[in-house]
């Protein structure tokens, strides 16, 4: 039948992709998880006094952090519990990806929109100056006069 | 129409530059980072910030307000600050020796974990006022840019002098007491 094998193609697709999805956000966390990774989450804090990463800084403060992340890990905390703990402490800047929701929304949005309307105004600047392109004009009809005593110059010419 | 949208996208770009310009003159103008302790320690008698900040030696917040009509010696440190240890003994003394004449010392912890913050205080038994900033966001008032840094404030709330770096030296403690006295009779 016209248009059947498509749909059917389609729509099996999409209900493949749907099952995947419903079993990533819905399947529960399996027991008995990992314990969080110390060099994980170094590179996702940031130590206060120097502002880079812990991974990538040897300040007594950083130093201090990690030892707090290894011992927090022994104890048994999670890395949310973690990065709490040291963000009641240090503030929401002691995570070096800005939060995803309230304020810290304009972290991702601005940057994100700054691309957007770049791009936007990009292809409309390169539209316009592929517009302002002069097309070429038919030549104008060449004089026949002109035309005739051209050729026989140059059949003088050749001769 | 193209020639228009040229000037436009030019007068947008001066414009955006010359608001940058502006920024940069007035936070220039208005950048008090390190200016404080050079006013201070030139004379100006600048005025201490003020600030409402959580206590860690007890529960509830210290309101700077309250030290009004007091001399106060605002010591800022961190557990994790080498110097910060070898002055803290003798900023005890300090408070214990002055505590009956007026004089406040509040010690001004920042860019620390509480938990290590109060272990220090234990261990150096100090027990003048604790106040906790962890992310340091009230450090830019007062100019300050490591620790430790130690301002005395006089009666009036104006900053008689500033001690960049500890004050355990004896020529610091004795620059130290002096400027005590002169925030006392202030």
């Amino acid at each position: 039948m016209f248009g059947v094998r498509p749909f059917v193609a389609r729509s099996g697709v999409l209900s493949v992709l749907g099952a995947v999805l419903a079993l990533a956000v819905l399947a529960p966390a399996a027991p008995g998880q990992d314990p969080p990774n110390a060099a994980d989450l170094e590179a996702e804090l940031v130590c206060p006094v120097c502002e880079t990463t812990l991974d990538q800084s040897d300040a007594p403060v950083a130093q201090r952090m990690k030892l707090f992340i290894r011992e927090r890990i022994a104890a048994g905390d999670s890395e949310e519990e973690i990065k709490d703990a040291l963000v009641a402490d240090f503030g929401d800047g002691v995570i070096a990806s800005p939060p995803g929701g309230g304020f810290g929304l304009l972290a991702w949005l601005v940057p994100l929109g700054a691309v957007v309307a770049g791009g936007i105004a990009v292809a409309v600047f390169v539209r316009s100056w592929s517009r302002r392109s002069p097309t070429p004009q038919p030549a104008d009809a060449v004089d026949p006069e002109l035309e005739r005593r051209v050729d026989e110059e140059l059949a003088r010419l050749e001769s | 129409m193209a020639r228009r949208a040229k000037l436009v996208a030019q007068g947008v770009a001066v414009g955006l530059v010359a608001l940058l310009f502006i920024l940069l003159v007035w936070a220039l103008a208005t950048d008090e980072g390190g200016d404080l302790a050079n006013q201070a320690n030139r004379g100006d008698l600048p005025a201490a910030p003020e600030f409402v900040l959580e206590r860690l030696d007890r529960e509830g917040e210290l309101d700077s307000s309250s030290l009004a009509g007091k001399a106060v010696v605002v010591n800022f440190w961190a557990s994790w600050c080498l110097p910060c240890k070898e002055e803290a003994p003798f900023l005890e003394r300090i408070w214990r020796e002055n505590r009956d004449r007026g004089l406040v010392v509040v010690g001004y912890d920042a860019k620390d974990l509480r938990s290590d913050a109060r272990r220090f205080a234990k261990r150096f038994g100090l027990t003048f006022p604790l106040v906790f900033d962890g992310a340091g966001d009230s450090l830019d008032a007062w100019g300050v840019t490591g620790f430790p840094e130690t301002f005395v404030v006089d009666r009036e709330g104006r900053v008689v002098q500033a001690f960049l770096g500890d004050v355990n030296a004896d020529e610091t403690r004795d620059e130290l007491r002096s400027a005590i006295e002169r925030a006392l009779q202030a």
